[in-house]
């Protein structure tokens, strides 16, 4: 074949190949996250975060904000220390802001959803939300609900 | 008794013998390596044959492995209530793992054996041996170019291949199964991280070029030089090539995602 028919065909693959690594890096992952690096860090402290994982989204009335930078045990407090990485465009959250660990759907992934409150100041970086909810474990329900179960036919056994 | 045991004795010696040869075939393999980037056209023909000429079977393959990940994922979680999560199924399976293995094996059987077959015919036709005469280096010329035109080539073709796996599968869980796509694409898009997945699997099929390539171009230069000598090099390159890549593939798993 003709070197120039060659030359073409080559650079077509290659251009196509470096299409489909952009097409892979900007639709498929979250490359875009990186490129808005501007953020700024809270904390909040749970005591159980179940399943959440690093990247998990963090939202606003459904509305994604952020993400989860960090998670960390502390050792004093016994407590799961998370840090929400939230877009720098939405710095006017109140302090009194509630993080509540929900789960999309029935077994879906476990995200933060941030309840705002009604202080006058906002969240700033570094700052600790201090009002959290724990993750919903699973377990723990059908157990209290087994507890409740056999405490009621207890009870209907001695009358 | 004697016998049989001899016989692996004699076949271990033989298999190690090969490994010591493809083992120092590496080194003036990787010493003619930079003077290749001074005969850009010399690899772009090779890329040409290596792998252009894969493109077509990647692409096929890609879809239809895209299309069967979205049929199978569909009907998996549509038991859990969690179809939505498709997208990330369907594209961390094909860019972690399926994208850069099932490449390595196709371009195993195509590009491989392929050149495993023209340079073990260059040397049953005496053409290495000419081209020695003449002061030539068979290594700069010949072998070189190709083996450098996998490690370029298999990184792209694995890419295309990912690429095209996900439409596939967008194609089958949303335009065929009527799944909502923007939960396909932000799934996808939270779920798959770029240095941890897209990168590695980048990295992962480098190797398995390198290693593709290399024992096509070794197996086609020790072939026994005759028309029958050729044709079992070529099978040969098939089938070492492919296990290597499977071995290379859990070493790479084992180091990248070993830890969580």
């Amino acid at each position: 074949m003709q070197s120039r028919t060659v030359e073409l065909w080559v650079g077509l693959f290659v251009a196509l190949g470096l299409a489909a690594l952009a097409f892979l890096s900007v639709r498929a992952s979250n490359l875009a996250e990186y490129r808005d690096g501007d953020a700024y860090t809270v904390v909040a402290r749970f005591e159980n975060i179940g399943s959440l994982r690093v990247r998990a989204p963090v939202t606003v009335a459904g509305v994604r904000v952020g993400r989860v930078a960090a998670i960390d045990f502390d050792n004093e407090q016994f407590k799961a220390v998370v840090k929400l990485a939230i877009t720098a465009r939405y710095d006017n959250l109140p302090q009194d802001t509630v993080a509540a660990i929900r789960t999309a759907g029935l077994i879906g992934e476990q995200f933060i959803g941030l309840d705002p409150g009604g202080a006058p100041d906002p969240l700033k970086d570094g700052d600790e939300i201090e009002i959290t909810q724990s993750a919903l474990v699973i377990e723990q329900l059908i157990g209290q609900f087994l507890y409740g179960q056999a405490g009621k036919s207890d009870k209907e056994g001695s009358k | 008794m004697i016998g049989p045991l001899q016989g692996l004795g004699a076949r271990t010696l033989e298999g190690l013998a090969r490994l010591g040869r493809a083992g120092g075939f590496l080194l003036p393999l990787l010493a003619a390596v930079p003077a290749q980037f001074l005969a850009p056209r010399r690899l772009a023909k090779q890329v040409f044959s290596v792998g252009v000429l894969s493109l077509v079977i990647i692409l096929v393959s890609g879809l239809f492995v895209g299309m069967v990940l979205g049929l199978q994922g569909y009907n998996t979680l549509v038991d859990f209530g969690s179809e939505s999560s498709l997208g990330i199924v369907v594209a961390l399976s094909l860019v972690r793992e399926l994208g850069p293995v099932l490449s390595a094996l196709l371009f195993a059987g195509r590009a491989g054996s392929a050149l495993t077959a023209e340079i073990g015919l260059m040397k049953a036709t005496e053409q290495l041996s000419a081209l020695e005469m003449m002061a030539v280096d068979p290594f700069r010329r010949v072998l070189a170019p190709r083996w450098l035109a996998g490690f370029i080539s298999l990184p792209l073709l694995a890419a295309v291949f990912s690429a095209v796996g996900i439409l596939g599968g967008y194609l089958v869980g949303v335009k065929l199964l009527g799944l909502d796509p923007a939960p396909y694409w932000s799934h996808m898009e939270s779920g798959v991280d770029f240095f941890d997945d897209i990168l590695n699997g980048v990295i992962k099929s480098v190797v398995f070029g390198a290693v593709v390539t290399w024992v096509a171009v070794f197996e086609g230069y020790d072939a026994v030089p005759t028309a029958e000598g050729v044709g079992r090099a070529t099978t040969r390159t098939v089938v070492t090539a492919s296990l290597a890549v499977l071995g290379a593939d859990f070493l790479l798993t084992a180091l990248m995602f070993g830890e969580p």
